[in-house]
């Protein structure tokens, strides 16, 4: 406990000192974000000199081995680094499915090889990483997937096409799922594959959504040759790999149910106004105070999971329970924040409006019960896994 | 500190629910409810509460007690909850002992808590005037009269109120109904002149009652706290009694869900276990969401009371809100999934209903805590 506090103390002085104004900014808008790459771009030197300061300390990716780029830290101590960042308004230093999904993938599945290799440039920010899950006809029944790769000797030949693909048109690699026993159950001939973005007979094609923007692309394979080493786990058996992940896609996902900026109450005074203290308009206050208190419950669900799973006293299933609830719990922020801004909020290109941030902020928040899982698949894994109904 | 129990809290909760599982199940309420029992709860039961240590859970060992906390309350209410168990267990050990404990009078403490610890002196804590929960408001007259005050008004909804030897009593002794300030706490004998105590069986077949107070005299030493400063005393007695419900509540839902799972599984139409439905499905997974989110809010606020007494007042409006909706939903879904036979009073899903309805009512429905939480947050 004594080892903790001190650690607390020089983290937050670290912080204090290291961590640029600018820094300590809540993000403006999604753009703000450092995803690092091969083509990223700093968009301040204060995000530069943060981001290079966390990654050298390896505070990319705290609870990470230090072999491996990581910071090394135990869990206790990732949780108060977290903690003096957010009480000093930290942004984080980079975001990128590399961290949230394939790193913990490759340190559970990968070959030493492998995790040598990725894992750093992971926590450097050098590689940005997507995700080839789903396919036009492979949604919810996701181990239906057709892509299919060939045993060519010494590559495997992947052919198909993959859809909803997470910033594909930026990304540098790929994680993907592909059929490599097209014989076996369609669980069992599975692989799970890394390959460079790159490679000839890649290519992507952003698909414009409600909200305007195309954060999303379908993704075409065309005899692409992948080297066979870049398996993780054992052939066939990438679905579970692919489950695992999901596990963590899903925690990432739920995350987005502890909401950020202002709290909704605070937003909706400055809107509408309030008469001795109590919102103008009470209906939708009972709204709002009625989110608050699910929305503060929940935080406390995913404090608590994580110190089950740490006890191992957790359902490996809980994470489809943490995605369903943070979902819907996102949408139901930006419904209020829809509400609580009225017309304002309608604007779609405007000076006052940031280019409709709020309005296009709302809709994104529709894919967050579809994207990770639909909210009726999770609720199918928490009959499954963990009520052990039958049939389920 | 984690947000899981310890293992001395856990071997707490495991004496607790194998204790009640065989001495208090729900037959046991049932039989009370239907021999039309006096008490309304057994007094052998809580003799075996004493012997437990349950009785002076909170107090300190010079006194008797256990000197346990909010957490290991919170866990043997949430079996009460299980178990539908009747008792003066919130009353008495959580909100009495709560209220002797922090005033820290220690000659009264050194008089009343020992009797408390071996179970021979019941308390009952007197809010409610109106039929809903709303503490500020509270109208009962203290009045300055000789030495002390005389009191009178009328209370409702106190818990064990006719059993109870003495009364914690909120009472009006300066400002207005309405205003947190001139609120004072008494600590009335219930048989004093002047008290008429209407026993009121609740559709739970639990324990309240009316009371009366008609110029009832009281010593200023019958003074709990500070006279005209009684609220952040009265808020933090009402706090713990609010965890203590959401525990119970916590418990009676995941019974309620449990014994629902149970029926999905085994309960067959169209030559098929009606949980094999996905409509069923769903709907049991959204539950069980509910009530595991629920039960996080819960602990929080237990641990909250233990660590950080006056500032828990925001986790615990959390704990009340989530614990009153999810144990309604719970009760709720259990009638409908059992279909007819969840209808009949020979099958215990009716009780953890009519349960959950009074728990959701007691300290504040989930309204008045959302309402208090935006308060808090100022909209």
């Amino acid at each position: 406990m004594a080892d903790l506090e001190k650690f607390r103390n020089e983290t937050r002085a670290w912080l204090a000192a290291n961590c640029p104004p600018d820094m300590r900014l809540p993000f403006a808008d999604e753009g703000d974000r450092y995803w690092g790459g091969r083509n990223a771009a700093f968009k301040s030197e204060g995000q530069r000199l943060w981001f290079e300061r966390m990654a050298a300390r390896g505070w990319t990716v705290p609870e990470w081995p230090k072999e491996y780029g990581g910071g090394g830290l135990s869990r206790e101590e990732a949780r108060v680094l977290r903690g003096e960042m957010r009480r000093l308004g930290c942004r984080s230093p980079l975001d990128s499915f590399g961290i949230w999904m394939l790193g913990p993938a490759l340190l559970r599945y990968g070959s030493e090889a492998q995790k040598r290799e990725y894992l750093p440039q992971i926590a450097r920010g050098e590689i940005r990483w997507c995700q080839g899950y789903s396919e036009p006809n492979a949604g919810s029944d996701l181990a239906s997937l057709a892509t299919r790769a060939e045993d060519r000797g010494d590559h495997f030949l992947v052919n198909g096409r993959k859809i909803w693909t997470s910033y594909a048109d930026k990304a540098d690699w790929i994680f993907c799922l592909v059929r490599t026993d097209p014989a076996a159950s369609k669980h069992l001939g599975i692989s799970f594959i890394l390959f460079d973005m790159r490679t000839p007979g890649v290519s992507t094609k952003p698909i414009l959504l409600v909200s305007g923007n195309s954060p999303f692309c379908e993704t075409f394979f065309d005899d692409v040759r992948v080297p066979k080493g870049q398996v993780v786990g054992e052939l066939n058996k990438g679905w579970e790999v692919a489950k695992y992940l999901l596990t963590h896609e899903r925690e990432m996902i739920s995350g987005i149910g502890l909401g950020t900026g202002r709290p909704l109450g605070q937003v909706a005074a400055d809107a509408l106004g309030s008469e001795a203290g109590i919102l103008a308009d009470t209906c939708l206050r009972a709204d709002i105070a009625r989110f608050e208190v699910d929305s503060a419950a929940f935080q406390f669900a995913l404090e608590r999971t994580g110190d089950l799973l740490k006890a191992k006293q957790a359902n490996p299933a809980i994470s489809s329970m943490l995605k369903y609830y943070g979902a819907e719990l996102n949408k139901r922020r930006h419904e209020l924040l829809m509400t609580a801004g009225g017309s304002d909020a309608l604007e779609w290109e405007s000076e006052r409006s940031r280019g409709g941030d709020a309005a296009r902020g709302w809709l994104r928040t529709k894919a967050n019960s579809i994207e990770g899982g639909t909210s009726e698949v999770q609720l199918n894994v928490i009959a499954k896994r963990i009520l052990e109904l039958p049939g389920a | 500190m984690a947000l899981i129990l310890t293992e001395e809290q856990m071997m707490v909760r495991d004496n607790a629910r194998a204790f009640l599982a065989d001495k208090a199940p729900v037959a046991h309420l049932r039989k009370l409810r239907d021999t039309r029992d006096a008490d309304g709860f057994s007094r052998s039961l809580w003799k075996a509460f004493a012997e437990m240590g349950f009785c002076g859970l909170l107090l300190p060992e010079s006194l008797g007690g256990s000197g346990l906390g909010y957490v290991e309350g919170g866990v043997i209410m949430e079996e009460i909850g299980r178990n539908l168990t009747p008792s003066p267990f919130l009353s008495t050990a959580l909100l009495g002992a709560t209220a002797l404990l922090r005033d820290g009078n220690s000659a009264r403490n050194k008089e009343l808590l020992p009797k408390l610890a071996t179970g021979d002196l019941l308390l009952a804590l007197a809010v409610d005037e109106r039929t809903k929960h709303a503490p500020s408001a509270t109208a009962l007259k203290a009045e300055r009269s000789g030495n002390g005050f005389a009191l009178t008004g009328e209370k409702c909804f106190v818990a064990d109120g006719h059993v109870a030897d003495l009364f914690i009593v909120a009472a009006r002794s300066a400002g207005a109904p309405g205003e947190t300030d001139g609120l004072t706490l008494f600590l009335v004998d219930a048989k004093a002149k002047g008290i008429d105590t209407e026993r009121a069986v609740m559709v739970d077949a639990h324990n309240a009652a009316r009371i009366r107070l008609d110029r009832v005299e009281v010593d200023a030493d019958a003074v709990i706290g500070e006279v005209d400063r009684g609220w952040p005393l009265l808020e933090g007695v009402l706090n713990v009694g609010r965890a203590a419900v959401a525990a119970e509540l916590t418990g009676l839902g995941e019974e309620a869900f449990a014994r629902t799972l149970g029926y999905l599984k085994q309960r067959r139409q169209f030559g098929e276990p009606i949980g094999s439905f996905q409509a069923l499905q769903h709907r049991a997974a959204h539950l069980f969401t509910e009530l595991e989110i629920t039960q996080a809010a819960v602990l929080k606020a237990l641990q909250t009371l233990d660590g950080d007494f006056d500032r828990a007042a925001p986790v615990v409006s959390v704990a009340k809100a989530r614990a009153g909706a999810s144990a309604t939903l719970a009760v709720q879904e259990a009638v409908q999934m059992h279909g007819g036979i969840g209808m009949t009073d020979e099958l215990d899903v009716g009780l953890f209903m009519k349960r959950a309805r009074v728990g959701q009512e007691l300290f504040g429905d989930a309204g008045f805590h959302a309402d208090r939480l935006a308060r808090l947050h100022n909209y």
